[in-house]
C-alpha cells in the first residue's frame, strides 16, 4: 500500500444530510450544507455573542470580559482605524473593521481548536466574497466623496506626473489599484490557510504512514512528523493572527487611500 | 527521478519572497537599534511588509498544488 499524499481534494468536505449533486465546469458541486458553512454560522453567532456580552454590562469599573472585549475593540480601532484611516472619518468603518477582525480570526482558529480542525477560509469561494465586501465599501467610499471621475483620477493619477507616459500609467494603475486589490487580498487569505492545513495534514498523514508501514529504521521519522506536526501547528496559529490583522489592516489603508484628499 | 514540476517551479520562486523578508526584517532590526522607542511603531509596518511580500511565496505553494 503506497501514500497518497494530501492535496486540495481533501478540502472538499462532503455535505451533512440530504444534499445533490451537479456538475458545474467539470467539478462536482454539492446542493447542501457542508462543515465549512456551519463553521461560518457559528463564527459569526460566536463574534456576536463575544463582543454584545462584553458590551452589555457597560459599568464604569470593568470586570473581566467587559475588560478584554475593551481591551480587543481598542486595538482594532486604535492601531487600524485611528491610525491608518486618520481621526476624522474613523468611526464610519470601526464597526465594519471590529466585526471583520474577529469574524476573521475566529474562522482561521478554527483551524487550530479540536474537534473541528478546518480553516474555513481554506475553501476559495469564502475569501472571494470578504474580499467582494471589502471592495465594494472603498470603492463606494471613494465615489461618495470625490465622485465617479474624481476617484478614478484619484486611484489611477499619481500626484505630479505629466506628459505621454500618463497613457501608459493610467490602464497599469487602474488595473493595480482597482482590479487586482481584492484578488490579491483574498488570495493572501486563501493560500495561507490552504497551504498552511496543506502542510498539517501532510506531517500528520506521512508520520501515520511511516509509523504503520514503514520499515523498522524509518520508524522514527514518523515520530520525527509527528514532532514537526506539533511545531507547524505553532506556526499555524501565529500566521491565523497574522493573516486576520493583514487583511484588517490592508482594508483600512485601502480605505484610507480611498478617501485621501487631493494632492 | 520522480516528482512534479510544480515543486521546482515552487522553489524557484521562493527565492525571492525569501530575499525580500530578509531585507525587511533587516531594516526593521536596524530602525529598533538605532531608536529603540520607535519599535511599536516600526513593528506594525515590518508585520505588513511580511504579510505582503509572504503573499507571493504563499500563492506560489498553493498553486504548486492546485495546478
Amino acid at each position: 500500500m503506497s501514500f497518497t499524499p494530501p492535496g486540495p481534494d481533501d478540502f472538499n468536505l462532503p455535505p451533512i444530510g440530504p444534499s445533490s449533486e451537479f456538475e458545474f465546469l467539470g467539478q462536482t458541486m454539492y446542493l447542501g450544507v457542508t462543515k465549512p458553512m456551519l463553521q461560518l454560522v457559528l463564527a459569526a453567532g460566536l463574534t456576536f455573542w463575544f463582543l454584545y456580552a462584553a458590551a452589555k454590562q457597560r459599568s464604569m469599573v470593568p470586570g473581566k470580559l467587559q475588560y478584554v472585549g475593551e481591551g480587543a475593540y481598542g486595538f482594532v480601532r486604535n492601531s487600524m482605524g485611528r491610525d491608518i484611516i486618520g481621526s476624522h472619518d474613523f468611526m464610519r468603518f470601526v464597526p465594519y473593521l471590529v466585526a471583520l477582525f474577529f469574524f476573521l480570526l475566529l474562522n482561521n482558529l478554527f483551524g487550530s481548536i479540536p474537534f473541528i480542525q478546518f480553516p474555513t477560509f481554506s475553501r476559495a469561494g469564502m475569501v472571494y466574497a470578504l474580499a467582494a465586501l471589502s471592495w465594494i465599501i472603498y470603492n463606494w467610499v471613494g465615489v461618495q466623496k470625490h465622485g465617479f471621475a474624481g476617484y478614478v483620477k484619484l486611484q489611477t493619477v499619481p500626484p505630479g506626473i505629466k506628459g505621454p507616459i500618463l497613457a501608459l500609467l493610467i490602464p497599469l494603475e487602474f488595473f493595480s489599484n482597482i482590479v487586482v486589490r481584492p484578488v490579491t487580498l483574498a488570495l493572501r487569505l486563501f493560500a495561507n490557510m490552504l497551504a498552511g492545513h496543506l502542510l498539517i495534514l501532510l506531517f500528520a498523514l506521512g508520520g501515520e504512514y511511516l509509523l504503520l508501514h514503514g520499515s523498522t529504521l524509518l520508524k522514527p521519522v514518523g515520530v520525527l512528523a509527528w514532532v514537526l506536526f506539533i511545531a507547524i501547528s505553532f506556526l499555524e496559529l501565529l500566521i491565523q493572527f497574522l493573516q486576520a490583522y493583514v487583511f484588517v489592516l490592508l482594508n483600512a489603508m485601502y480605505i484610507s487611500g480611498a478617501l485621501a484628499d487631493e494632492h | 527521478m520522480e516528482g512534479n514540476l510544480n515543486m521546482i517551479g515552487y522553489g524557484l520562486a521562493a527565492v525571492g519572497p525569501g530575499i525580500g523578508i530578509g531585507l525587511i526584517f533587516a531594516a526593521y532590526i536596524n530602525g529598533v537599534a538605532r531608536q529603540p522607542e520607535a519599535q511599536g511603531r516600526l513593528q506594525s509596518i515590518a508585520i505588513l511588509g511580511f504579510a505582503l511580500a509572504e503573499a507571493l511565496a504563499i500563492i506560489g505553494i498553493a498553486l504548486a498544488f492546485v495546478l
